[in-house]
C-alpha cells in the first residue's frame, strides 16, 4: 500500500535531489538502408529515422507528465555510419552527418549518435572515410555525435587508429575554434565500446541489436549524496549498503519508464543503463558524492577507492531492479559536466593523471576534459593509448573525450553551454611521445582475451 | 487509472473542500485519504481513480495545478506506478 512517508520521500527525490531519467534513447538500425548511390541511401535513412522516431519526443513527454518523472533527453542512436554508408560510392560522409542532423531536428531530439566506426582490428572501406569526415561533419552539424572504437580486449589496440584519432581531434578543435572547439565535445574515442549505450556522445546502435530498441539511462547522484548524509562516520559496509538501496530505487524508476516507453512506442525494451550521470547543477555531482564519503576534495588520496566502491554498489543495487541491465552502467566522471569536479580542478586537487587512475574503476574514461589548444596530436594519441590500455587489459569500456581548446591555456575556462557545462583548461604532460605514436600497427590482445 | 494526488502547503481552512470539489466535478473517485501536519505544513495524499473522468489526465493535472495556484498550495497528481516502483518490491 502506498503510504505518506514513501510518497513524500519520492517527491523529495524529484524536487530537491534532482532525480531524473537522463535519457530515453531509441536505437534504429540503418543496415537495410544501404545503397550504392549515397543520395538514395541518405533518403532511405532519413525516412526510416523520422518514421520510427516520429513519436519519441511526444511519448517521452507524456510519460514525464503522467508519472511526474523528469525525463531530460530523448535521443536517437543509429547503426555506425561507417557500416551503413559503406555500400555507397561516396568518398566523404559529411552529407550523411548532415542527414542525421536534419533527422534529429525533424524528430525533435537534441542529439543523434552513430556517426561512428569500429576499427579495433583494422579499417574496413567505410571506416577511414568516416573518420576523415569527422572534423568537417562535427563543424557542419549541431546534433550529431561521433565515436570511434580503437581497441578491444579480444583484439588489442589499433595504434594506427589511435594515431589517426589524435589528429582527428586536433583538426576538429581547429575547425570549431570559433565555438571554443565544441566539436570535440561530440567526439568519443572508445576501447571496448558497447552496442547498447544510451548516453551521448558515445551512443550507437550495434549490429547485434534488433531493428529498433528502447534503452534508458538513469541518473541520480543527488539521491545517493543525500542518502549518504545520513551515515556520516559510519563504516564502509554501511556506506555501500546505503548506496545500493538508493541505486535500487533510481533503477526501478528507470525500468518503469523504459517499459512504458517500449509499450507505448511498440518497440522492444533493450536495457536500463545504471549509470550515475552528473550535470553541472549543484546537487547533481559525482565529485560531491565522493567527498561525502570523507574526502576534503575530489582527487584527494582515497578518491579511487571511494569511486570503486560507489561504482560497484550502484551496480549491485541496480541490477535487481531491472530485467536487463546494459550500456555503460557505472559512475561517470566527466569534468565539465560536474560542478564538484570543476571545483576540484580549480582548487588543484585533481589532475588528468588522477582522473586516469579513477577510470580504472568506473565507467567510462577521461571525459569532457579541456586541455591547452596547442596540445599536439601525438600527445592526445598517447592519452588515448593509455586509456585504451586500461580498458583492454581490465576488460572494461574506457573512453577519451578531450577538448584541445584552440587559443586557450591553463587557467582559462571554456563555457560549452547547457549540460556540457564549463571546462577549466587542465595541464597535460609536456614530455613528448611522438616516436611511440609513430610506430603504428596493433598492440596484441592480452593473454586473458583467450577464454575459449 | 489509479493516481496519487498530493497537496502540500500552509494549512488553512477549506483545503480538502476545495480539492475534493474539483475531483467531484470530474467524476474522480477517492479511494484513500491520508492527511497530516508535518512541521507546520499541511500534507495530504489521496489515492484516486480517474477512470470515469470525462476529460484527459492532462486536463485534470492542469485544473488541479490552477486550483493549487489559487490556494497557494502545491497540488500534484501522478500515476501511482512511480510510487509503487520506488517503494515496493
Amino acid at each position: 500500500m502506498i503510504n505518506l512517508d514513501n510518497v513524500m520521500k519520492t517527491l523529495h527525490m524529484f524536487d530537491k535531489q534532482k532525480l531524473d531519467v537522463r535519457t530515453i534513447t531509441m536505437g534504429i538500425s540503418l543496415l537495410d538502408c544501404a545503397h550504392s548511390n549515397g543520395e538514395i541511401a541518405r533518403q532511405r535513412m532519413y525516412d526510416k529515422i523520422t518514421k520510427k522516431a516520429a513519436n519519441l519526443v511526444s511519448t517521452g513527454e507524456a510519460i514525464e507528465r503522467e508519472y511526474g518523472i523528469p525525463i531530460i533527453h530523448k535521443r536517437i542512436s543509429v547503426t555506425p555510419m561507417a557500416i551503413a554508408a559503406a555500400a555507397s560510392t561516396d568518398d566523404d560522409y559529411v552529407k550523411f552527418a548532415e542527414m542525421m542532423d536534419r533527422a534529429a531536428l525533424n524528430t525533435g531530439v537534441n542529439f543523434i549518435g552513430g556517426f561512428s566506426a569500429l576499427v579495433h582490428k583494422g579499417f574496413a572501406k567505410g571506416d577511414e572515410i568516416l573518420i576523415r569526415s569527422i572534423p568537417e561533419a562535427l563543424k557542419a552539424t549541431e546534433r550529431v555525435c561521433a565515436s570511434v572504437n580503437v581497441g578491444s580486449t579480444r583484439s588489442g589496440i589499433n595504434m594506427d587508429a589511435v594515431k589517426l584519432m589524435g589528429e582527428t581531434i586536433v583538426k576538429t578543435a581547429q575547425l570549431t575554434a570559433d565555438q571554443d572547439s565544441i566539436g570535440c565535445a561530440k567526439l568519443v574515442v572508445f576501447a571496448n565500446a558497447v552496442e547498447d549505450n544510451p548516453f551521448m556522445a558515445g551512443a550507437f546502435h550495434g549490429v547485434g541489436e534488433p531493428d529498433t530498441v528502447i534503452n534508458v539511462g538513469v541518473s541520480g547522484p543527488g539521491v545517493v549524496k543525500v542518502a549518504l548524509e545520513s551515515c556520516k562516520g559510519k563504516p564502509f559496509d554501511v556506506v555501500a549498503e546505503t548506496i545500493k538501496k538508493a541505486a535500487f530505487k533510481v533503477t526501478r524508476m528507470g525500468m518503469l519508464v523504459a517499459s512504458e516507453a517500449s509499450r507505448r512506442l511498440n518497440m522492444p525494451f533493450g536495457i536500463v543503463d545504471l549509470s550515475l550521470a552528473p550535470t553541472p547543477a549543484v546537487g547533481d555531482s559525482i565529485a560531491r558524492v565522493l567527498e561525502e564519503i570523507g574526502l576534503e576534495s575530489c582527487g584527494a588520496p582515497g578518491t579511487t577507492a571511494a569511486l570503486a566502491m560507489l561504482n560497484d554498489a550502484v551496480k549491485k543495487g541496480g541490477v535487481m531492479a531491472s530485467s536487463h541491465v546494459g550500456g555503460l552502467s557505472g559512475a561517470f566522471i566527466p569534468v565539465s559536466e560536474d560542478e564538484g569536479m570543476i571545483a576540484a580542478v580549480r582548487n588543484g586537487s585533481i589532475s588528468i593523471e588522477k582522473l586516469e587512475a579513477m577510470t580504472c574503476v568506473c565507467s567510462v574514461g577521461l571525459d569532457m576534459i579541456a586541455v591547452p589548444g596547442d596540445t599536439s596530436a601525438a600527445t592526445i594519441s598517447g592519452i588515448i593509448a593509455d586509456e585504451s590500455a586500461i580498458g583492454v587489459i581490465n576488460n572494461k569500456t574506457t573512453a577519451v573525450r578531450i577538448i584541445p581548446v584552440i587559443g586557450k591555456n591553463i587557467g582559462d575556462a571554456v563555457e560549452l553551454g547547457g549540460l556540457l557545462g564549463t571546462a577549466p583548461v587542465m595541464p597535460v604532460s609536456k614530455f613528448k611521445c611522438e616516436d611511440f605514436v609513430a610506430r603504428g600497427g596493433r598492440i596484441p590482445a592480452p593473454i586473458h582475451s583467450m577464454k575459449n | 487509472m489509479k493516481a496519487v494526488l498530493t497537496v502540500i502547503g500552509q494549512d488553512k481552512i477549506g483545503i480538502i473542500y476545495n480539492v475534493t470539489s474539483v475531483l467531484a466535478e470530474y467524476d474522480i473517485n477517492i479511494l484513500d485519504i491520508n492527511q497530516t501536519i508535518m512541521q507546520d505544513i499541511f500534507t495530504m495524499i489521496m489515492i484516486v481513480d480517474t477512470s470515469k473522468a470525462p476529460v484527459s489526465f492532462e486536463e485534470i493535472q492542469k485544473k488541479l495545478s490552477e486550483k493549487g495556484e489559487e490556494l497557494d498550495l502545491s497540488i500534484r497528481i501522478q500515476h501511482e506506478g512511480i510510487f509503487n516502483a520506488m517503494s515496493e518490491l
